[in-house]
């Protein structure tokens, strides 16, 4: 068991989100970041479907009410716990009744707080990820509030290492010191509709992000899209990624709490291995799209497949050796 | 993939990102080409590539569960089966819902009027007269798009949406007509109002109407 403490705003529980509700008009919710949640849960052994705490307002407090362990993944912030500096991205023992507190991130904006067995809350439709605008899921359909119980489903696991941040490992060559981040986009149905130099400028502008950006869309700010001429469309699916552009010119990418349909013209999709960065990139950063065909889409993916692969290979031998070093105390229940 | 200069009269289709296929027929919104939506929405389940599917209003969208190798080759094979399969035909269930039309619930009545060049009554006469049908759940949970309005009284959205409209809202937005399943902004004109819950995560099935289901509105009150 767990309990909150502290937790400003618009923290839920989130695994890997709601699939195979769409035609019921339920989005898929899940974790803004997933490549960070899975990372969380293959530190700990958890089973990759395991929900943990996405967290996006700070400081975050909670108290373990019995041992157990944890991986605070996606950022790099300072974490307390009972006085003690621990790690990020790293399996990290929690006896019963320490406090740890997740401070504002220096880098990255979502911080995941993964325990071993995951966040056990009940299943709905198939995931206990919160659908804030359906009111179910997570906690009661709602972010978290100081006060709140949150049942841990499994006891202390393996603790004592880590992994090195996807920031590090997938650093591409695009990842300059500028600050900005660059999204690979594919063009999407529309993107011929609008005007030559709105195109260019699709790709030429850096876009900022606006504070009206949360779990369901990211609003962008730059000069305005147009049209060749206006298109009245009848509403069609949604997939996180989608890049929107409402009448008044300015980008929209969807993103896990979008709604299942929409109207506006699109022009474009963040391709969905760039869709964590994405995540990671607080209000007031700069980004930039950078166009991208299916082929590389479909490629980029497996950098991270194989990030997943090297990390889980990398805890399963810790893991045995650390049996073989203490048969008796190695994975105590 | 996407097509550059799409055949005319033909359908268009395009990927959203590397798993998802977006097919849009051609033509107006009308019930017998929602049909054909349905009749391929059934098609494209049986395939094992698929992972989920989003019918929308003339349109559906295929979610592969990995991305496809060749897109083009799905793209060619929707094409065919949108061709050749016949219109499905849903019997659906019928609804017959009361709605306290106009007061503060349905304020904007009078704007539809107005853009209709009717009076409040005579579009509350229209919005109950014909039998709706549902073409797809989307957008919020349970929230269907209807199909049947009077073109008499349809309006475009509104160009600054209400802040806080109350699920169960009775509304027109454009040709569609709906419900709204949830409380929120919303760009939509209401009407008046509709004691239902469209969903429930916990009902099985959650959400209370299904495609092709049919819905009659009668007047409960009237408030001008």
């Amino acid at each position: 068991m767990i309990t909150i403490l502290e937790s400003p705003a618009l923290n839920t529980v989130q695994d890997l989100g709601r699939p195979g509700y769409r035609q019921l008009g339920v989005g898929t919710s899940g974790a803004m970041d997933p490549l960070a949640l899975e990372i969380g849960n293959i530190l700990l052994g958890n089973a990759s479907g395991a929900a943990g705490i996405e967290v996006q307002t700070y400081p975050f407090v909670l108290r373990f009410e019995s041992a157990c362990s944890f991986a605070v993944t996606g950022i790099e912030a300072a974490l307390d716990l009972d006085g003690c500096a621990v790690l990020p991205w790293a399996a990290v023992h929690a006896a019963a009744g320490q406090v740890l507190t997740v401070s504002p991130p220096r880098q990255g904006a979502r911080g995941y707080v993964c325990v071993s067995g995951g966040v056990d809350v009940p299943v709905v439709l198939g995931s206990r990820s919160t659908q804030l605008r359906g009111g179910f899921g997570g906690l009661s359909g709602r972010p978290l509030e100081a006060g709140d119980r949150l049942a841990v489903a499994g006891g202390p696991a393996l603790s004592g290492y880590g992994a090195v941040p996807p920031s590090v490992v997938l650093r591409r060559p695009c990842d300059g010191g500028d600050g900005v981040v660059v999204l690979r986009a594919i063009p999407a149905t529309d993107f011929h509709l609008f005007t030559e130099a709105s195109r260019a400028r699709f790709w030429d502008t850096e876009w900022q992000i606006t504070p009206q950006s949360d779990r369901v869309g990211y609003r962008l700010k730059g000069e305005a899209l147009g049209l060749e001429r206006p298109v009245e469309l009848r509403s069609y699916g949604i997939v996180p990624g989608i890049v929107q552009v409402p009448p008044a010119g300015t980008p929209i990418v969807q993103l896990a709490d979008a709604n299942t349909a929409g109207g506006y013209p699109r022009i474009a999709a963040v391709i969905e291995a760039d869709l964590w960065r994405l995540a990671q990139a607080r209000i007031g950063r700069r980004v930039r799209f950078r166009p991208c065909d299916h082929d590389e889409g479909v490629a980029a993916m497996r950098p991270i497949a194989a990030y997943l692969d090297d990390l889980r290979m990398m805890v399963g031998l810790y893991g045995a050796s650390a049996r073989r070093r203490a048969p008796r105390a190695a994975g105590a229940k | 993939m996407h097509d550059p200069a799409p055949v005319a009269d033909g359908p268009v289709i395009s990927m959203i990102g590397t798993r998802a296929m977006l097919f849009e027929a051609p033509g107006d919104f009308t019930l017998g080409r929602q049909r054909r939506i349905w009749a391929l929405m059934e098609e494209a389940g049986a395939r094992s590539d698929v992972a989920e599917l989003i019918p929308g209003v003339t349109n559906l969208m295929l979610v592969f569960s990995t991305p496809p190798e060749e897109p083009r080759i799905l793209a060619d094979w929707l094409r065919h089966a949108w061709e050749t399969l016949p219109e499905r035909h849903i019997a659906g269930r019928l609804f017959e819902i009361g709605v306290q039309y106009g007061g503060a619930l349905g304020e904007d009545l009078a704007h539809v009027a107005d853009h209709a060049g009717l009076s409040p009554a005579e579009v509350i006469a229209l919005h109950h007269a014909g039998e709706y049908t549902v073409c797809a759940l989307g957008s919020a949970p349970g929230f269907g798009y209807l199909h049947g309005l009077d073109p008499r009284i349809a309006t475009p959205r509104k160009a600054v949406p209400s802040l806080k409209m109350l699920a169960g809202t009775v509304t027109i937005g454009g040709m569609q007509a709906g419900i709204s399943a949830l409380t929120g902004p919303n760009g939509w004109n209401s009407i008046g109002f509709a004691e239902v819950a469209l969903f429930d995560p916990l009902r099985e099935p959650p959400a209370l109407f299904a495609i092709g289901d049919r819905i009659r509105f009668y007047p409960e009150s009237i408030e001008l």
